[in-house]
């Protein structure tokens, strides 16, 4: 690989001491400003001065005076060959030799290959981490937190009520759930509650009760961290209807119109210490009968639009973790 | 006449323009990027290109209106949902010219929008798809799906009544896709349920990643549209067909621009289009 040298030189001025010598005198000044101002660090100025000076001198030699030596101008053209006239590419002996028997994996196609594996294994490093996080967090289990209604009083026997709460307090606003509640008295010697989600089982838009709301009555109770659950009274007599596209649901949240798939999703509930306690939600395909004697078809919770029986639940096999 | 204006110019002028020249010959001899842009700029198109051609470029205008815009915007703009709303509220109402920069990125999104079926509809009904345009086809439907994304992504973020539950609406839309929906229904919305990270998603989704994809496919397009050159409209007196047109056309230097590539001469003529 050596190739003939035209009397090639470095152009840029040979190695000096003094640009050492100067950032040793800053140093000085720097340390001088701090330990002895009036001693050190006018000698460190005087180094810096002095070292500086010679290193311009020395920088613009080139400029000052004559070039050290003449640049020997590199010839274009043909070099001039000795040898004997060029014989055609395809005849006569290959320019370049063959490799050697043994030489079946070039140290270039070594160096490429480690390059670019090197490069994609470096690649990989940053991407995957970061990729990661970009979607595994919105996979993970994240639970529904228990949310406290308030005590079983409020609830009156056999009447609805639109009850608002905070499904994660500190998330504020944006966790606002609703849902339509209905005391149903004891069944077997337990209480039985109907809490239907105003999720509309089409695309998500909030159901609205068809039936007129008791605003004068609404109560509000307070929780201990200073939340608040308001409950209005309703009289859902002709179900629930979806502003969004037109979906109706009757009062057990079966579909009785419209787009929805399924009927409107529930909620599991418990009582702790005398009060209703909001559990996880899970999807219904339909109800048959009412109240405490409801035959629920219980699935997974699913997304709205997202069939949970019939022959097109195979198209949702898999539901990420809720 | 040309010589004799250029004896007639002053000492002084030839200095003056040598001063000017200077730095421009300056960057083109280590970049090339003024001959660059020369080419770019002054590249030859076929002789019957009219209005109907301008669509492209009035689309890649839209967007730069958006993302300059969209820049500022992020200025004001508090992607939480405690003080999205209140923001943009802020940006419209009590910043000076807030409301217009609003309102040029709210409504130049719709008229990036449909101006980019206009130019779709233009490149279809001329047959400017046809080969060798196949490729920048494919990349220009990739823009109008991306496109319509940024539109999605950038719906949400007044974050009133109608953006969250248009958002709620879509999202759920995307999660009835069979078999995957459910969980690209959960990576836009970072979870299960709508919450603080939804808006912070698709914050970073409309601003940096989307209008990343959009600049990148941009400059493919481009790139595709000055290699192959723009075709002339289905009328062309010059269009290509006869090999007469092609012949003819080999002689007057104008090949590879006056007509679909494919038929051109435009390999005779050592593929410099």
């Amino acid at each position: 690989m050596t190739e003939p040298q035209h009397g090639d030189r470095s152009h840029s001025p040979g190695p000096s001491l003094y640009p050492i010598g100067f950032a040793a005198g800053i140093a000085c000044i720097l340390v001088g400003l701090i330990i002895n101002p009036t001693v050190v660090a006018p000698i460190g100025a005087v180094i810096a001065l002095i070292s500086g000076f010679f290193w311009a001198r020395d920088a613009t030699k080139e400029f000052r005076s004559e070039p050290v030596a003449a640049i020997e101008p590199e010839r274009g053209g043909p070099r001039e060959s000795t040898a004997a006239p060029a014989v055609p590419a395809d005849r006569g002996e290959a320019a370049m030799p063959e490799p050697e028997p043994g030489e079946r994996f070039p140290r270039s196609r070594f160096l490429e290959g480690a390059t670019l594996g090197l490069g994609g294994v470096i690649g990989g490093l940053v991407t995957v981490p970061a990729v990661g996080f970009m979607i595994v967090p919105a996979f993970r289990d994240q639970g529904y937190p228990k949310v406290d209604l308030g005590p079983l009083e409020n609830f009156t026997e056999g009447k609805w009520f639109v009850t608002k709460f905070f499904m994660n307090p500190d998330a504020g606003e944006v966790s606002h759930r609703t849902a339509y509640i209905r005391n149903n008295g004891q069944l077997n010697g337990e209480p039985s509650f109907t809490i239907i989600s105003n999720r509309c089982a089409h695309l998500g838009c909030p159901a609205q009760p068809n039936g007129p709301t008791q605003d004068n009555q609404t109560k509000e109770v307070d929780l201990p961290k200073g939340q608040k659950v308001t409950m209005i009274p309703v009289i859902p007599a002709g179900g629930y209807g979806c502003p969004c596209h037109g979906g109706q649901y009757d009062t057990e949240g079966n579909r009785v119109s419209g787009p929805p798939v399924r009927a409107l999703d529930r909620y599991a509930f418990e009582i702790v210490d005398g009060r209703l306690v909001l559990g996880k939600p899970y999807s219904v395909s339909h109800v048959k009968g009412e109240g405490r004697d409801a035959r629920i078809y219980k699935y997974n919770l699913a997304g709205p639009g997202q069939h949970v029986d019939g022959w097109e639940q195979i198209l949702y096999p898999l539901q990420p973790p809720h | 006449m040309a010589t004799a204006t250029r004896n007639k110019k002053s000492a002084r002028r030839r200095q003056l323009e040598a001063a000017v020249n200077y730095p421009i010959d300056w960057l083109e001899e280590r970049s090339g990027l003024i001959g660059g842009l020369r080419y770019f700029l002054f590249r030859k198109v076929p002789g019957d290109t009219g209005w109907w051609h301008t669509l492209g470029s009035a689309t890649l205008t839209a967007f730069l209106v958006q993302a300059l815009t969209g820049v500022i915007l992020a200025m004001y703009y508090k992607p939480d949902p405690q003080n999205a709303y209140q923001s943009i509220q802020h940006i419209t109402n009590d910043l000076t010219l807030g409301w217009l920069v609003r309102g040029m990125h709210k409504w130049g999104a719709s008229v990036f929008i449909i101006l980019m079926f206009f130019h779709m509809g233009r490149v279809f009904l001329f047959g400017a798809y046809k080969y060798p345009r196949e490729l920048n086809w494919i990349i220009g439907v990739t823009l109008l799906a991306v496109g319509m994304l940024e539109g999605f992504t950038g719906y949400l973020l007044p974050w009133d009544q109608t953006a969250y539950w248009a958002t709620v609406v879509g999202i759920n839309l995307n999660g009835t896709a069979p078999f995957l929906g459910p969980f690209l229904a959960n990576f836009l919305r970072g979870g299960a349920e709508i919450g603080q990270n939804t808006l912070s998603i698709f914050y970073s989704m409309h601003m940096l990643l989307i209008p990343g994809l959009i600049f990148a496919l941009i400059g493919l397009h481009l790139y595709l549209v000055i290699r192959l050159g723009v075709s002339s409209p289905p009328w062309s007196r010059e269009a290509a067909g006869s090999d007469y047109d092609a012949d003819e056309q080999a002689t007057d230097g104008r090949v590879g621009l006056t007509q679909p590539v494919a038929r051109s001469g435009w390999r005779r003529n050592g593929g410099d289009v």
